[in-house]
This record gives C-alpha cells, sequence and structure tokens, in this order.
C-alpha cells in the first residue's frame, strides 16, 4: 500500500515534470506568436503577409524589422510576419512552394532556381551594389582577382560562392587553378592559415576580424593589416539582396497585386528609417532576436546602409545594366565542383520594375525621400567580440 | 512464499522461467538485499569516479594545450591533433569565466550562462514532446507487429528505412507542411515541427526495443498463459509487458538521446528561434572574437543530453520490480 501510493506520487512528479516542460516550449513558442494574434485583433482587416528571410535576424534585415516595429506595414493595411531562416530553409523553395508570400534572397541563387522551374519574380533590387569581399593578409601579395592563381580561397558555398567564380572567370582563372576551401560561419580558418584570401560580407565577416584581438598586439586588427577585394569593383559583381515574389499571383491575383505595393511601400520606409536611425535599427533587430552585441550589430545596419543608399533611381529600383551584369557573371561562373548557376538567360518575368515604381510614386507624392541623395553612414566603433 | 525465493537468488542470475506465473511478476514488494549498508558509499564512489572523469578530460585539454604545438600535429596533409592556439583551444578557466558574464555588452544582457540555460530549456522541452510522441508511436507499432505476424513483416523493412532519409531533406519538407495545417483554433507552431522531428528519431529504438521485449517470453510461458485461459490483453499485461521492461528501458534511453539530436539539428534546419541549436548556430559565427562564448552552448547541449537520458533513469526507478536483467542506469 505505501508502496504503491510512493510509487503513483513518483509517476505523478514525472509527469508533472514532463507537463511543465512541454507547457514551456508551448509558451516559450508562445510568446512570439500571440504577440502576432493581438496586432491582428486590433485592426481585423490587416491582410496578413509571410515574409522569409535568407538567414537568421540581423542587421542585414534592419529595414523590415523596424517597418514592423514602427508600426509601417500596419499604416499600409498588412499584418506582417518576418520569417527567419535557418541551416536548410531556402528562401525561394519557400515561396515557390506557396509556404510565405514574398521572400529576400540572393538573385544568382534565385536565377537557378528560376531555370530549375520556379516561377519567381524579382520585385524590388534592395541592394544596390554587392557586399561580397575577398579579404587576405596585407603582406600576403593578394590584391587583386588574378593573384588567386595557386592560392587556397575561401568560399561559403551553398550559392554564395558564384561572384568569386565570376570575377576568377574574367581574369581566365577556373576553380582548378585554385584550391577552393569551405569556410565555416566564422573567420578562424582564415587567422589560423588555413585560407590565404577569405570571403567576407562587409556587414559581418570583415567587422568579425575587426572584433578579432591580434595576438602580436594585443588590441583589435587594424584595417591595415588586410588587403580587401571589393567584388563590387570586379565584373564578377552580382546583384543580392532582392524582394521576391510570385510570378503567377502577379500576374492574375488583384489582391496580392495591391498587397505587394502597399508591402514594397511600407519596406522603403523601414529602410529610410534604418538609414535615418541606424542605433534604433540596429536596437529593433537585436529585440528581434538577433543575436550579435551592440557594436556589431550596429556595423551590420551601418553597412548594409551603405549598400542600399543613396539610391539615385528611388530603393528598390532594378538597374537593368547591373540586372544584365550579374546574368552574364551568372552565366560565366564555374565552381569547383563544375556547376553553373544557370545555363541560359532567365526568362522575362524574373524581374519587374512595375510594382517597385507604383509604390515609389505613391511615397514621392507623399514628400517621401526614396533616393536618400543625403544619405551619410556613420562611423561605428566595433569592440572586442563584437560585444 | 514467493518473495523468500525471491530474495535467495544471487543478483543477476536470474532466469525468467521461474517467474512465470503472472501473479508473480505484478508482485510490488521489492527484494530485500543483504549488503544494504554499503549502498551509501558505493554511491559515493559513483559520483567520485564520475567526477574524476571530468578532472581527466579537463586535464588532457590544459595538458595538451600547454605541450602541444600550436599548429597542432599534421601527418601529410591530415591535421591529427587540433591546434592549441586560444583561438581554437580557449582555456577552461576562460570558458568557464565566459559563462558568468553578460552575453552582449548590451544593458539588460543576461549571463551566458543563463541564456544558454533557457535555451537548453527549450530545446528540453521541444525534446520531452517529441520523445513522448516517439513512446506512444513506438510502443504502437511494437503492439502492432507483435500481434500480427504479417505487420511485423510489412512494417519493419518501412521503420528501417524511415531512418535512412536525411534529416537535411527531411526537415524543410516537415517545416512546409507545417505551415499549412490549420484545423478551426489550431494552428501549427514551427517548434511542432521542431518536435515531430524529434520524435521521428525517437520512435525507432523504441519500436524496435519494444517488438523485442513483447516477443521475449518464452514459448512456455506463453503456453501457460493458455492453461490459464488468458486472452490476448490479459496475457498482454500480465506477461508481456512486464517481460518487455528491460528492453524498453535501454530503448526509451537511446530514444530520449535521438530526441534531444534530432531537436537541436532540427532547430537548426528550420531555424526555430530560442532553442540551443539557434544559438549553437549564432555563438559559432562569433567564434573568432569571442572563442570561448562558442563553448558555452556545447556545454548546454552536452548538460541537456545528460538531463533526457537521466530522466529515463528516473523512470527505471519507478519500474524497478520489472528490470531484472537490465542493469545499466
Amino acid at each position: 500500500m505505501n508502496h504503491s501510493r510512493r510509487r503513483f506520487a513518483t509517476i505523478g512528479g514525472a509527469l508533472a515534470i514532463s507537463a511543465a516542460l512541454v507547457l514551456t516550449a508551448c509558451s516559450a513558442s508562445g510568446d512570439g506568436s500571440g504577440g502576432d494574434a493581438a496586432d491582428g485583433g486590433d485592426g481585423g482587416d490587416l491582410t496578413s503577409v509571410k515574409l522569409q528571410l535568407q538567414w537568421l535576424p540581423q542587421g542585414q534585415f534592419a529595414g523590415y524589422f523596424a517597418a514592423v516595429d514602427q508600426g509601417f506595414f500596419e499604416e499600409e493595411g498588412l499584418d506582417v510576419e518576418i520569417i527567419p531562416s535557418g541551416g536548410d530553409i531556402v528562401p525561394q523553395d519557400a515561396l515557390a512552394n506557396g509556404d510565405v508570400d514574398y521572400a529576400i534572397a540572393w538573385v544568382p541563387k534565385v536565377l537557378g532556381s528560376i531555370e530549375q522551374g520556379a516561377n519567381l519574380t524579382n520585385i524590388a533590387q534592395i541592394f544596390q551594389k554587392s557586399g561580397t569581399l575577398q579579404v587576405s593578409w596585407a603582406d600576403s601579395g593578394i590584391d587583386s582577382v588574378a593573384d588567386f592563381e595557386g592560392k587556397k580561397i575561401g568560399s561559403w558555398g551553398f550559392g554564395n560562392e558564384w561572384e568569386i567564380f565570376a570575377a576568377m572567370a574574367a581574369e581566365g582563372l577556373d576553380s582548378s587553378t585554385v584550391q577552393i576551401i569551405t569556410q565555416d560561419f566564422n573567420m578562424n580558418a582564415f587567422l589560423q592559415g588555413d585560407i590565404d584570401a577569405a570571403q567576407a560580407m562587409t556587414y559581418n565577416e570583415y567587422a568579425q576580424l575587426l572584433e578579432t584581438p591580434n595576438p602580436d598586439t594585443g588590441e583589435l586588427y587594424q584595417a591595415e593589416d588586410f588587403n580587401v577585394i571589393s567584388y563590387q569593383d570586379t565584373v564578377g559583381a552580382m546583384l543580392q539582396d532582392a524582394i521576391w515574389a510570385d510570378t503567377e499571383r502577379l500576374e492574375s491575383d488583384e489582391a496580392y497585386q495591391e498587397t505587394t505595393v502597399a508591402f514594397l511601400k511600407a519596406v522603403i520606409k523601414g529602410w529610410i528609417y534604418a538609414a535615418e536611425n541606424p542605433e534604433q535599427a540596429s536596437e529593433i533587430t537585436i529585440a528581434e532576436g538577433s543575436g550579435w552585441g551592440p557594436s556589431h550589430e550596429l556595423w551590420m545596419v551601418n553597412e548594409t546602409n551603405k549598400l542600399i543608399w543613396p539610391s539615385p533611381d528611388g530603393i528598390g529600383m532594378i538597374d537593368e545594366a547591373a540586372w544584365d551584369a550579374t546574368v552574364a557573371g551568372a552565366l560565366s561562373a564555374v565552381n569547383e565542383s563544375g556547376a553553373s548557376p544557370i545555363t541560359e538567360e532567365p526568362p522575362a518575368t524574373a524581374w519587374s520594375n512595375e510594382w517597385i515604381t507604383q509604390a515609389l510614386d505613391e511615397l514621392k507624392a507623399d514628400g517621401v525621400d526614396v533616393t536618400g541623395e543625403s544619405f551619410k553612414p556613420i562611423d561605428v566603433e566595433l569592440a572586442e567580440g563584437g560585444n | 512464499m514467493t518473495d523468500t525465493r525471491r530474495s535467495s537468488r544471487p543478483p543477476g542470475a536470474v532466469s525468467r522461467s521461474r517467474e512465470a506465473a503472472p501473479e508473480v511478476s505484478i508482485r510490488r514488494s521489492a527484494p530485500t538485499r543483504p549488503a544494504n549498508n554499503s549502498a551509501p558509499r558505493r554511491e559515493l564512489a559513483r559520483w567520485g569516479w564520475g567526477l574524476a572523469g571530468i578532472l581527466v578530460v579537463a586535464l588532457l585539454w590544459e595538458g595538451y594545450k600547454a605541450i602541444g604545438p600550436a599548429d597542432g600535429v599534421v601527418l601529410g596533409e591530415t591535421r591529427v591533433l587540433p591546434r592549441t592556439t586560444d583561438l581554437a583551444m580557449p582555456h577552461i578557466w576562460e570558458m568557464l569565466a565566459r559563462l558568468g558574464e553578460p552575453v552582449t555588452r548590451a544593458d539588460d544582457a543576461l549571463p551566458l550562462w543563463a541564456v544558454v540555460a533557457l535555451a537548453a530549456l527549450t530545446t528540453l522541452g521541444i525534446a520531452a514532446a517529441g520523445w513522448l510522441v516517439g513512446v506512444v508511436v513506438g510502443i504502437g507499432f511494437a503492439l502492432i507487429m507483435q500481434r500480427w505476424r504479417l505487420a511485423e513483416w510489412g512494417l519493419l523493412p518501412w521503420i528501417v528505412i524511415s531512418q535512412t532519409v536525411p534529416l537535411i531533406a527531411f526537415a524543410p519538407v516537415v517545416k512546409s507542411w507545417g505551415s499549412r495545417v490549420e484545423i478551426g483554433a489550431f494552428e501549427w507552431q514551427d517548434w511542432m515541427s521542431v518536435a515531430l522531428i524529434a520524435s521521428y528519431l525517437a520512435f525507432f529504438p523504441i519500436a524496435i526495443g519494444a517488438l523485442k521485449g513483447l516477443q521475449s517470453p518464452d514459448r512456455i510461458h506463453e503456453e501457460l498463459m493458455q492453461t490459464y485461459a488468458a486472452g490476448y490483453w490479459q496475457t498482454l499485461v500480465k506477461l508481456r509487458m512486464p517481460a518487455a521492461v528491460p528492453y524498453l528501458l535501454p530503448a526509451l534511453r537511446l530514444g530520449a538521446a535521438n530526441a534531444v539530436i534530432g531537436a537541436v539539428v532540427a532547430e537548426v534546419s528550420t531555424g526555430l528561434q530560442g532553442g540551443i541549436g539557434r544559438i549553437l548556430i549564432q555563438f559559432a559565427g562569433q567564434a573568432s572574437g569571442d572563442p570561448a562564448k562558442a563553448w558555452g552552448p556545447i556545454f548546454g547541449s552536452i548538460v541537456l543530453g545528460l538531463v533526457a537520458a537521466g530522466s529515463v533513469a528516473l523512470l527505471g526507478v519507478m519500474l524497478k520490480n520489472y528490470r531484472r536483467t537490465e542493469e545499466s542506469a
């Protein structure tokens, strides 16, 4: 009797513990969605929209988070859920599958998906410039893509490598003339000498280097310790963060067309906010779950702003020359496994300025400056570890 | 009667055939062990050796770091031992000290250990949900396969094949399906995709172990049940279930470990926020400027695995009367 009672107590206790754990899980994820539901409840007629990012929340996407935080989407009648990506979630696939309404992705990657049958359209080219660098040590003698020959070149792969191979192709180099080393999430392989020239984004990995203490001096590494090759200055430059939409829905679904223009207007306002208030935009992004330290996050927002502004034609307008250069580069690039992102020209539906033009016109009519002529980046001082 | 017989047998040398009668299997009283007073000392020794094991790993780490070459040991083109730089192998005290420091410079930043612990708890909850589903599904499959031979022939190959599907291919599909599930007020949450993947990994050893356990009674036991005119359910409850416990416990523990691994990997794969998989990736990206930070979530996942396996040990304590052959806890 006594025994069984004790056993029941134990079982009860174990059940209570597991129930508590399950509830923890529920409430942990419930916090995020609960907020959304409440927002949706305020204005019952908000259109719900899902936006798929291409990576974890970070300053690279500050404009979208700012548009949510500042209520720009709500002003346009939208209830936007921003979905971060992880290792295996490919934004253009999620969009093509109909899981989301819009997706952020680099142009050459989506061109590959389009060639394989995805029906997607670039509706706004948010980043006007490429943010990809190849970084080597100042004394390495690697100052240009032509110097890559025979060196150990770092690349992330997964479609992030095409600029490297397009720029090399223009110099008459192919992947057999260099040793391609797949890079990790951090710059340790470069710092330890496994890589001669490492791939780095201006807004992220380059900052990681400048946040790392130099064991020789005890101070942080300085910009003059490195040679920096910017792909923007090479013919390999390709268009990066763009907003993609479902081509079919754009053609036939009137509600989606309206939503698209409204969505783009709010996004533009978000990026204008990020340009004018980089500190706040950085704080908003951290609050959205970005795990970077404050100085790294601010650096990221600031460098991202530099890739967007100034936008002489208006933010998001697709420059046909840059598009053609991206397509040409994608056609010429061959990676170490012999693959190319695309083998033929993409269809005409792969990009359209129709929606961004409407959005820009409506904003201009409201007196909004959409070119950012007066944009001035700030100076960000990086702290050790980005903290 | 039966109790005296049980207490007199040497521990571990039990043949199940002596326990054939169903009323024996459901006896609640525990066997009395003669050498009870040495138990606390043995317990203490176990903890001592456990701690000594951790200490040895720590000493090896620091020892190799102290005497190993900075560039590691390279044989031909392959590095067989890692570099010993602070970037590759931070000092243990640095990693521990980092756990106590705030995660970032932000004003409201929690200490790293708290961030790791919160993330680990989230993952543990998801893994527990996945494990529970895995237990129900696994034991369900085992019951079906035990009941009908045909089902075993038909199902077992599929259960084995199911484990060969790579998670990296499986995870986006689950997430994609999940984003479309909406039944009435119920909306599929992202954490459920992760729990589902965890259960997918967890159910396999449980199904196999439970099946083996349910099939474990000897023929004479089954025939004895028949002579009692016991039906399927009675045989199941009084003979097969108790006999399955020694097989089920290690399977449940394997399932728990699988559920944790599945949850962590699925978090990374689907980009779920809040769990330990997520901060593993996040802090790995910060490992150049802050090498010790990246080790925080690694320690967190180790503790997580231990807690998950330990929880199953708790189950083992509850079912101790049925554990006769499965000894390791």
